[in-house]
């Protein structure tokens, strides 16, 4: 089948979604896709715009996971503080901790320097209006400092970005504040600084990996926006600096601490996802014609489509599950159950499915690890593997092999010791004294 | 992930059950463990909220938090656990034995018992780790003074969390979880084996459900994860709890300030709205306790328990002398003995859990760090003669399926004789088998001719591994920290207690 065209695409999309609102990507959903990039289930209905959590609980499989309403409150005050008095402590801190400087410092000593430059409106904000007036607000702004420096504002609030992904524009909002500053490399030109403000705690000098990790990987997204901006602009795309500015509130109090964190290593990972993530037409090119996620209901609240028919469009588009899913994806504890249906390796883990030796289905784990044939090395043939000669997952014959003789190992071992210790293979410790009394 | 390991799993997920994947019990249970449920505010760094604890599973202690954003509320908090922690700590320092002098060390005396503290998942860990970094600095004098059992509380929940916890071994403190996880495989992720219900649904699905339900572990695993009828374990709570229950909760008690009948209301609904959220959880980890003492101890059991109470009578010693409390960050030197520390009671668990469980030995096989088989034949008379004296030097050939991977002078041990550690000769392939050949080298006795039982018969089965022949090397010569060099930093500062330290900011 040709290619589609640009527009045949968007309308591809729009009958998949049906005649309800579009959803769109943000910095999250973003950074999920480096995560799980070869999931075409979730890269079909993100990019249909198809709000996902919704389609799980009309086919019986909400998701739980959730915020809570104080973790919200708790950031939403974080960032009230950070914020609070024009941004001026905010300044005093980027100053202090991480050496970085306003451009206006150069015009010498007599300038105040506590974030109220001559032309310095202090933070400026972007956060009103709708999403095309927010982003040419933006792009003004950035013009403008680029024509002139020392007349730009030193923060915005919340400016709004654009990237292209999978062929739509989506839109991404810096959680927070872009800051023109000198770096202190030593540099004398200055750079576009975007920080993120986050409220879980930096204790001793230490925070939560796992979020620190999510957060880079979030800001990753919005450098690479303004990248891509700048680039629009014709300006130099190292206008931003690749190190963004994590403020958190320091050890159990409010008061915030900045850190500087390279994030391009992350920067490369979504900037290969976003050109890697299949032309969507490509995907689209795959699917049933008739397929609809259409979530739509008439006046009387009669959904259009039945949950039955949604289940089957789901099940059309093929998913990567992996356990993590389950804290990222609203479809996650759908693909989970047709992992189990299925008998997939992937219900287990990556790390388990790789000690496996890469197979796909716990039913040919199972039957390689039974074939006393497949002991000795070399001396394997795949159609021998009592596995019907079907899919066994993305490995090849050498592989096979290795994987029967790994499998076979690991069973004979396994039984081994447990008649060694009396124990059978299929007992557990609930069987004993303590399996019957409920 | 070991492939044994991962086949373990597969094979749960076919019988619909857990597995084995352990044949002894390989972490100490105490006779009287303490339970410790702890339950923080989301959002917040270390703001408990709740914790339901104690050492009798009929009648645990319920400590609530009213205002958990509230400093002193915290601090009372935090002094109530005190006194139930620190009484258990008391309750082991009862009785001694004497330990005799050694090259290194003069004669002292050692508690006979040591406390140890059981929470459901790691996340209990960090949260007790959070909760000891938040209080061993505070001060009963200044300008916010707390109770003065809260620092010491803090010392202990440290040492707990952030020094035994992470040290292979050590049962002083355990999350349980990850001791059920080590010793049975599920038929699902890692990941969800982190869910206390799910993994115990596993394990014993007929807990599950009504009564002679008959539920398959998965069945059983998908009730547990409701969190209606399973609440999370937590530390944090589920977040539809908190937008549902909590904060209508926490509302009404600062609605109802200056009235006292309705303060007392709110406060009683709050206290069993989170009764009602943790009861579950308490009854879980007594099941799991239960499940794990019915497993049989690991021979080496009175051996690590030993080096727990050890190290128990000298933290517990120096809290006493007075003992500075643990520095926000370890100093070079510390950092480096610690890490020395850690790798070797790794090494020592790997080796006797091998020593201990057939099952733990297996894994070895697979990568082909061990091999088991049959030996066929022995010439226990072979000597060294080259030397002055001859010496009984046996050679054993052993006939095994495993893959031989190892090289020629390696050395091995079976758990029949783990002092003896023969070194591989040759390896000869013979058809799908391989014939290995051993050269015994010592553990034979001191004469000129092998003691009886010394060397392996013919026909006898033994698995030789190269862990179990793992030699002891001494931590790497540190130097004292006041002679850390400039390349570490140099000399850390002495601890003096600073303002700044019991009244770092609190919002």
């Amino acid at each position: 089948m040709a290619a589609m065209t640009t527009s045949s695409v968007a309308d591809r999309l729009a009958e998949l979604r049906g005649p309800v609102p579009s959803r769109h990507h943000d910095a999250r959903t973003l950074a999920a896709l480096t995560a799980n990039p070869g999931c075409t289930r979730r890269a079909v209905l993100d990019a249909a715009g198809v709000d996902k959590r919704a389609l799980a609980e009309r086919i019986g499989f909400g998701p739980r996971f959730g915020q809570s309403p104080f973790a919200i409150s708790r950031g939403n005050a974080f960032e009230r503080l950070v914020k609070s008095d024009g941004g001026a402590a905010l300044l005093a801190l980027l100053r202090d901790e991480l050496g970085l400087r306003p451009a206006q410092d150069d015009q010498g000593p007599d300038q105040p320097v506590d974030g109220a430059g001559p032309a310095d409106p202090g933070l400026i904000d972007l956060s009103r209006g709708d999403r095309e007036e927010r982003y040419r607000r933006t792009r003004d702004l950035v013009v403008a400092a680029a024509r002139d420096p020392q007349a730009a504002p030193l923060l915005a609030d919340h400016p709004l970005l654009r990237l292209e992904v999978g062929g739509r524009a989506a839109y991404v909002e810096p959680d927070l504040v872009a800051l023109r500053a000198r770096g202190r490399d030593g540099s004398q030109r200055w750079r576009w600084y975007l920080a993120e403000i986050k409220s879980f705690a930096v204790i001793d000098g230490h925070a939560d990996p796992m979020k620190v990790a999510e957060a880079a990987t979030q800001a990753a997204v919005y450098v690479l926006a303004f990248q891509r901006l700048l680039a629009g602009l014709g300006l130099p795309d190292d206008l931003v600096a690749t190190d963004v500015v994590l403020i958190c509130p320091k050890d159990f109090g409010n008061a915030p601490c900045a850190t500087l964190i390279d994030v391009r290593r992350q920067l490369a990972a979504v900037r290969r996802q976003l050109e890697r993530l299949p032309r969507i037409g490509a995907l689209l090119d795959g699917l049933e014609p008739d397929l609809s996620f259409d979530l739509s209901a008439d006046a009387a609240g009669r959904p259009s489509r039945s949950a039955a028919q949604l289940g089957e469009a789901v099940a059309a588009v093929r998913a990567r599950y992996a356990p993590e899913c389950i804290s990222r994806c609203d479809m996650a504890f759908y693909c989970r159950d047709e992992a189990r249906v299925t008998g997939s390796t992937d219900l287990l883990g990556r790390a388990v499915r790789d000690a496996l030796g890469g197979l796909g289905t716990m039913r040919d784990v199972l039957a390689l690890s039974e074939r006393a044939a497949c002991a000795s090395p070399g001396g394997y043939d795949s159609a021998d593997s009592g596995c019907d000669g079907g899919d066994v997952g993305d490995v090849g014959d050498g592989d096979l092999a290795e994987a029967a003789r790994l499998l076979n190992a690991a069973r004979r071992a396994r039984r081994e010791a447990l008649a060694q210790a009396g124990v059978s293979a299929a007992g557990n410790g609930g069987t004993g004294k303590h399996g019957a009394s409920a | 992930m070991s492939a044994l390991a991962a086949l373990a799993r597969v094979e749960a997920f076919e019988a619909g059950r857990a597995v084995p994947l352990a044949t002894v019990r390989h972490v100490h249970l105490s006779a009287r463990p303490l339970v410790f449920v702890p339950v923080l505010m989301a959002g917040e760094a270390a703001a408990p909220l709740a914790a339901l604890v104690g050492t009798d599973r009929t009648d645990p202690r319920l400590l609530v938090v009213d205002q958990p954003r509230d400093r002193d509320q915290r601090f009372v908090f935090l002094a109530e656990l005190a006194r139930i922690v620190l009484d258990h700590v008391a309750q082991c320092r009862g009785e001694t034995e004497l330990v005799e002098a050694t090259r290194n060390h003069e004669q002292w005396e050692r508690h006979l018992d040591a406390p140890q503290l059981v929470v459901p998942n790691p996340g209990g860990i960090e949260a007790m780790r959070l909760l000891g970094r938040s209080a061993r600095f505070r001060s009963a004098q200044g300008p916010y003074p707390v109770d003065p059992l809260v620092p010491v509380l803090g010392r202990y929940l440290t040492w707990f969390a952030q020094d035994r916890a992470p040290t292979a071994g050590s049962s002083v403190c355990l999350a349980l979880t990850e001791v059920l996880a080590a010793h049975w495989a599920t038929g699902q992720s890692a990941l969800e084996d982190q869910h206390l219900a799910a993994l115990l649904a596993w394990i014993v699905p007929d807990r599950f459900g009504p009564a002679g339900a008959g539920l398959t572990g998965p069945q059983a695993a998908a009730l547990a994860e409701d969190p209606d009828r399973w609440p999370s374990a937590g530390p944090a709570t589920d977040p539809e709890f908190d937008t549902g229950v909590l904060s209508a909760l926490i509302a009404a008690q600062q609605r109802a300030e200056g009235d006292a009948d309705a303060a007392h209301a709110a406060r009683r609904a709050l206290r069993e709205a989170l009764r009602g959220r943790l009861q579950p959880t308490w009854d879980l980890l007594w099941q799991g306790l239960d499940l794990l003492r019915a497993l049989p101890e690991a021979g080496h059991d009175e051996h690590r328990w030993r080096v727990d109470r050890g190290r128990f009578t000298d933290f517990a010693r120096a809290v006493d002398e007075g003992a500075p409390p643990q520095p926000r960050r370890e100093s070079a030197v510390a950092a480096a003995r610690r890490l020395a520390d850690l790798e070797a009671a790794q090494e020592a668990y790997d080796k006797q859990r091998a020593l201990d469980d057939p099952l733990m030995l297996a894994a070895y096989r697979v990568t082909g760090e061990a091999f088991a088989g049959t030996v066929v034949a022995v010439d226990a008379e072979r000597r060294d003669t080259s030397g002055r004296t001859p010496k009984p030097r046996p050679r054993v050939w052993l006939r095994t399926a495993d893959q031989v991977v190892l090289r020629q002078g390696t050395k091995v041990a079976c758990p029949q004789r783990p002092n003896q550690r023969p070194s591989i000769v040759s390896v000869t392939r013979q058809g799908a088998d391989c014939v290995v050949e051993l050269e015994l080298s010592n553990d034979m006795g001191r004469k000129a001719v092998p003691d009886e039982g010394s060397v392996p018969e013919p026909g006898e089965s033994r698995c030789y591994a190269t862990v179990l022949a793992a030699e002891f090397f001494p931590p790497p010569p540190l130097p004292d920290p006041e002679q850390t060099p400039w390349t570490h930093g140099g000399p850390p500062a002495q601890y003096t207690p600073a303002g700044a330290d019991h009244d770092e900011d609190w919002h």
